[in-house]
């Protein structure tokens, strides 16, 4: 019963999103008030319903409701309540509805906090935001319809697939559909600027929220990503350059150029139309993710379900958004002229600078992605892109990105002077070197990516940090400034920072890994550089839906027990599928990652021991990086501009 | 084909683990290099891993290939051209820049400097364009302007 209530209010859904495409934007065209006000409550009614659905189905999964040919074929009724939970979103069609949930979501959103736009800018976003929906809600209706019955349910289901049976997993999903379809909202207001013709700084400002949201989300989505596959895949690993990976990864590049040529449009009216331009590539690149991971056209390690026929779809889907939305640039661009003047040296350039070197790297990337399959077509050829390839094309951009910071975020807007802006950042760039050097002095004979992974994240976080208090002037009072500057101006540094950090922990564990794989014996010990690994006893334990093979491990360092290890290996019989329970030892300075492998002929067992230095720098960064997206969004003069209509607008001056 | 499809099968029934302890060559220099290539090789029937990382048993038996290559005597060069010759440039994952792969190589610095070019004009465009025309205010601004003024 509940199930067709799901099911209905899915339908439903779809009517409301297609009067809500069509409705609003007749309205703005014909200047029809009351046409164009229906859209809000038509956002929130659209969300109310998908949201209900795909409460449905959750609730399907909750109790285990084998009729359900979704529920049978994605869970169990022995799963841990939390993976019932994850298990609405862990399939294909699950997954497509959160997507859609989140577009109405979002869409309504900016309904109930749109209140500042201009009616018909309003009714357009809305409307594009509903094209989107009704695109992916006839995509679930007609080719994945997660409410389909069975005829004869079976007694029990055939499990979720054990490596998604993890909570870095559960999550992973939602923060990184938040990210992707968040990014729909800056391509409905570029289309909706596009249909209206005009392109000004409040536009620029209304913008940049819902690009920060989106970025966010992206961000955490991806970092949760990383840090699952570096302790359930097995091997330390946290980025494998895989189509899918790349697929999230492409959106954040674009959203960070977007995020930083947005900033130019508010402030200073220019690179109004390559902004425009940014905000359909970044969802289009989001609707090539979904492409990818629906299709299986890229064999990936992610690609749990997918189906050619889907991928053909989303392609049309595809093909129509961005089709529509590149002509629609195409005819309206030329229209969009630039107002700021400024000097090739000034922080519009920086911000030209950094735009350039992400889009291009973007670009890397999805040449990179894509070749295998162009290679095929075009000539032939049937070969492999893999990580190498992705190190050695992508990390120059990113090195060059690193240096650039620092400069360009000192600059002053219009007119600047290169050397009065390196003046403060000399000391920096002294300190920067001296710690790449003193990296470089206590390695011996391995590559240089250490030392200028070292250098580039000390030079871009006390860069920023001398940065900010720039900010303070001179003089009595600076630690009273400090307190008070924009919150917009802490996020700023503490995303640059958090960059830094995240680089610093990529290059430590890129360039200082040591490994060690041998078979011990019950009561022996492995020695690792400083550390001893012993393994006391290995247990096979029966875990709720699962079959365990423990080690027992002591950790020692100089000779001093410093943790308790725990190891797994899992079978999930179900799924006949085994996964490995990596046991870290966490800190700062490196991680003592422990696997433990299979039983030798003798007795012994495999154990692999890595040391990661650096590693949880990569997250920490990351972490900084969502929470300075964080701050800026609460900055003053967005929640100011939200109640512009009331009262006269105070701009803080940068 | 077929032995793909065994070798498969042997993935999904038994569990077994990247490189293992009795796979590892007793010359630490030898497996240094071992393990270097093996990192740009890729397992041809996992999903884009390479065989250091592969649990799959024919990653097992490329990684065993290659040491045995190795202690013969190859050059690296001459053990993975030996793997390449008879497993085809799939199993690069470092594509070289031969043919008309170094148009993928290419492709970054050439849309770099693309880039660059339309970036470097538009700035020109922007510091030599005249100062922005300060459009009046329209009548209705003005009205607002004075209202808000003698508020």
């Amino acid at each position: 019963m509940i199930t067709e209530l799901g099911h209905f209010a899915l339908i439903l859904a779809f009517g409301v999103a297609i009067f809500q495409m069509v409705v609003p934007l007749i309205g703005a065209y014909k200047r029809w008030p009351g046409w164009m006000a229906v859209a809000e409550p038509a956002a929130g009614a659209q969300f109310a319903l998908t949201a209900l659905a795909f409460g449905a189905l959750m609730w399907a999964f909750i109790t285990s409701d084998f009729s359900l040919r979704l529920v049978v074929l994605n869970s169990h009724s022995m799963k841990p309540m939390l993976y019932k939970i994850s298990g609405t979103w862990g399939n294909h069609e699950g997954s497509m509805l959160l997507w859609v949930l989140i577009v109405s979501l979002f869409g309504a959103m900016a309904a109930w906090f749109g209140g500042n736009l201009p009616q018909s800018l309003r009714a357009r976003v809305l409307g594009v935001q509903a094209a989107i929906g009704v695109a992916f809600y006839g995509f679930i209706l007609f080719t994945s319809n997660p409410f389909l019955r069975l005829a004869t349910p079976p007694f029990d289901g055939q499990d979720l697939n054990p490596l998604l049976q993890d909570p870095g997993l559960a999550f992973h999903p939602p923060f990184l559909y938040l990210g992707y379809v968040g990014l729909s909202m800056t391509f409905s207001f570029a289309v909706a600027a596009l249909i209206e013709g005009r392109i000004d700084a409040a536009w620029g400002r209304w913008v940049r929220p819902w690009t920060l949201a989106a970025w966010i989300f992206l961000t955490i989505g991806i970092a949760l990503g990383s840090w699952w596959a570096y302790y359930e895949l097995g091997w330390g690993g946290f980025w494998f350059w895989d189509p899918v990976e790349n697929a999230s990864f492409m959106p954040w590049l674009l959203a960070v150029a977007l995020l930083h040529s947005a900033i130019v449009v508010e402030k200073r009216e220019s690179l109004k139309s390559w902004t425009i331009l940014l905000a359909i590539l970044a969802f289009g690149f989001s609707l090539i993710g979904t492409f990818i991971v629906r299709s299986g056209l890229l064999t990936s390690v992610h690609a749990f379900a997918n189906d050619p026929e889907r991928g053909v779809f989303i392609l049309m889907i595809m093909a129509f958004f961005m089709g529509g939305a590149l002509v629609l640039f195409a005819m309206r661009a030329s229209a969009l002229e630039a107002k700021g003047v400024f000097g090739i040296v000034s922080r519009e350039s920086a911000l030209l600078v950094n735009n350039v070197l992400l889009a291009v790297a973007c670009f890397v990337v999805f040449i990179g992605t894509m070749w295998p399959l162009l290679a095929e077509m075009f000539f032939d050829r049937k070969l492999s892109v893999g990580p190498p390839f992705f190190n050695a094309a992508f990390t120059p951009f990113m090195v060059v990105l690193g240096l650039v910071l620092p400069i360009g975020s000192a600059l002053p807007w219009k007119r600047a002077q290169i050397g009065r802006a390196l003046k403060p950042l000399r000391y920096v760039f002294v300190l920067a070197i001296a710690v790449g050097g003193l990296a470089f002095a206590m390695q011996s004979g391995r590559s240089l990516l250490g030392p200028v992974g070292l250098f580039l994240g000390a030079w871009i976080v006390m860069g920023t940090v001398v940065d900010l208090l720039g900010r303070t002037g001179r003089g009595q009072g600076r630690l009273r400034r400090l307190t008070r500057l924009p919150r917009a101006d802490w996020g700023k540094m503490l995303a640059h920072a958090g960059l830094g950090i995240t680089m610093a922990g990529i290059a430590g564990i890129t360039a200082w890994s040591v490994d060690d794989i041998r078979a011990v014996p019950i009561g022996g010990s492995v020695e690792v550089g400083s550390y001893t690994v012993q393994l006391d006893n290995v247990e096979r334990l029966q875990g709720p839906n699962y079959m365990a093979t423990t080690g027992y491990v002591t950790l020692f360092q100089n000779g001093v027990e410093i943790a308790q290890l725990r190891p797994e290996k899992r079978f999930y019989p179900v799924a006949e599928m085994p996964t490995t329970e990596a046991a870290i030892d966490y800190n700062l300075a490196r991680d003592v990652y422990v696997v433990i492998g299979d039983e030798q002929d003798d007795g012994g067992w495999v154990v692999r021991t890595y040391i990661k230095p650096l590693t949880n720098w990569i997250w920490i960064g990351c972490a900084l990086m969502a929470l300075g997206g964080l701050l800026s969004l609460s900055d003053r003069r967005f929640r100011i501009a939200a109640g512009a209509a009331k009262r006269p607008t105070q701009v803080p001056a940068e | 084909m077929r032995a793909l499809l065994i070798a498969f099968m042997l993935l999904v029934v038994t569990p077994a683990w990247a490189v293992q302890p009795d796979e590892i060559l007793s010359d630490p220099v030898l497996e240094e290099r071992a393990r270097d290539l093996s990192k740009g090789l890729r397992c041809l029937v996992c999903r884009n891993e390479s065989i250091d990382e592969s649990n799959a048993s024919l990653a097992r038996d490329l990684r065993i290939l290659l040491r045995e290559r190795l202690v013969a005597g190859d050059s690296d060069q001459e053990a993975v051209d030996f793997i390449v010759n008879r497993y085809g440039e799939y199993v690069l994952l470092n594509p070289p820049a031969s043919g008309s792969t170094w148009l993928l190589w290419a492709a970054g610095p050439l849309m770099l400097l693309l880039a660059a070019g339309l970036g470097y004009g538009y700035l020109r465009g922007r510091s030599t364009a005249p100062a922005a025309d300060q459009t009046p205010l329209s009548a209705e601004e003005q009205a607002r302007l004075d209202d808000i003024l003698n508020k």
